[in-house]
C-alpha cells in the first residue's frame, strides 16, 4: 500500500492526468448546462493526450529534431517522435469534433432557447 | 528523481484546469480553459515535444478558445447561471473507485522520464535512427508525419472536412 503511495509521486504526470480526466469526466456526466460540459470534453481529450507525450520524455533527452545529420544518431539523446506524431492527429480531431459539438449547441439555443439539459428536457414533453 | 520546473508547470495546468470547472459564469470559464491549453502547451515543450506544444497553442488555446467564444456570443450571456444537480450517491460512489484503481494501477508503469520505458525502446530507436537516411529531413517528427505516415494525414483531412460540412449544415440559417 505504501509502495503504491510512493508510486504514484513518482510519476506526477499520471497523477496530474488522472485528477484532470476524472473531473472533466464527472464535469460531462454531471452538469446541466451543454457548454459546461464540452468543456468537461475537452479536459478529457486533453488530459489523454498530455498522458501520451509525457510518456515519449527521456531524462536528460531533446527535442527530436536532429543536432547533426552526418554523425550517427544516438536514440537515447532525443525524446520519443512517435506520441508526438500521433497526438498532432488527435489534437486536430479532437478541436474538429468540440467544433461540431458547439455547433449542434448553437443549433440547439437557436431551436429551444436555452442551454440547459433540464429545459430543453421540459421543452420537448 | 523530479526535475524543478515540472512541478509549478503541473500545479498551474490543475488549477486552470480546476478553474475552467468550479467558476460560475461561462466566459470567465472559457478564458481560463485558454489559459489551461496554453500552460499545456508549456509542459509540453519542456518536455521536449515542440511540434505538439505548436499545434496545442494555435490549435487548442486559439482556435478552441474562438469557437467557445462564439457559441457564448451566438447564445444569450444571461444564460451563463449555472444549475448543478444534487450529489448522487452513484457518482460519490464511482468515481473514487475509479481514481483509486487507475491510481493504485500506476506502479505498473514505467517511471516518469525514463530513458529505457517500453514506449521508447521497442521501435522509436528504429525511426530516430534511419529516419535521414529515408527522408533527409532532420525533424523526425516531420519525416514520421509527413512520409511514414502520409496517408494517414491525408486522410485525416477528411475528418477535418466532414467536421466542417456538419458545423455548415448544423448552422445553416434557413433550417428547421
Amino acid at each position: 500500500m505504501v509502495d503504491a503511495f510512493f508510486a504514484v509521486f513518482q510519476r506526477p504526470n499520471f497523477l496530474t492526468f488522472v485528477i484532470i480526466f476524472l473531473w472533466g469526466f464527472y464535469v460531462m456526466i454531471t452538469r446541466y448546462n451543454l457548454v459546461k460540459k464540452l468543456i468537461g470534453m475537452y479536459l478529457v481529450q486533453t488530459s489523454v493526450i498530455f498522458f501520451l507525450v509525457s510518456i515519449s520524455a527521456k531524462k536528460g533527452a531533446t527535442v527530436p529534431v536532429l543536432l547533426s545529420t552526418t554523425d550517427p544518431v544516438q536514440a537515447a539523446s532525443y525524446a520519443n517522435p512517435l506520441p508526438h506524431v500521433l497526438t498532432l492527429t488527435a489534437i486536430v480531431v479532437g478541436v474538429a469534433t468540440l467544433g461540431v459539438g458547439l455547433a449542434l449547441c448553437a443549433a440547439i439555443y437557436r431551436k429551444y432557447g436555452s442551454l440547459d439539459e433540464q429545459e430543453i428536457l421540459e421543452k420537448t414533453e | 528523481m523530479i526535475v524543478s520546473y515540472e512541478i509549478p508547470l503541473l500545479l498551474l495546468v490543475l488549477v486552470t484546469a480546476g478553474g475552467a470547472i468550479l467558476v460560475k459564469d461561462l466566459m470567465s470559464s472559457v478564458l481560463l480553459l485558454g489559459s489551461y491549453s496554453f500552460f499545456l502547451s508549456l509542459a509540453w515543450a519542456w518536455l521536449g515535444a515542440v511540434d505538439v506544444a505548436f499545434v496545442e497553442a494555435v490549435v487548442g488555446a486559439g482556435l478552441a478558445t474562438v469557437l467557445f467564444l462564439l457559441t457564448l456570443f451566438g447564445t444569450n450571456p444571461k444564460d451563463t447561471r449555472l444549475r448543478r444537480p444534487p450529489l448522487s450517491l452513484a457518482t460519490l460512489i464511482i468515481f473514487p473507485l475509479l481514481g483509486f484503481l487507475l491510481l493504485y494501477a500506476a506502479s505498473d508503469l514505467p517511471v516518469y522520464l525514463d530513458p529505457n520505458s517500453p514506449a521508447s525502446v521497442h521501435i522509436s530507436p528504429t525511426y530516430l535512427e534511419q529516419s535521414y537516411q529515408d527522408t533527409h529531413t532532420p525533424n523526425v517528427v516531420t519525416s514520421v508525419l509527413m512520409d511514414y505516415r502520409s496517408l494517414d494525414t491525408m486522410v485525416e483531412t477528411v475528418v477535418i472536412f466532414a467536421a466542417g460540412i456538419a458545423c455548415a449544415l448544423l448552422l445553416r440559417r434557413d433550417a428547421s
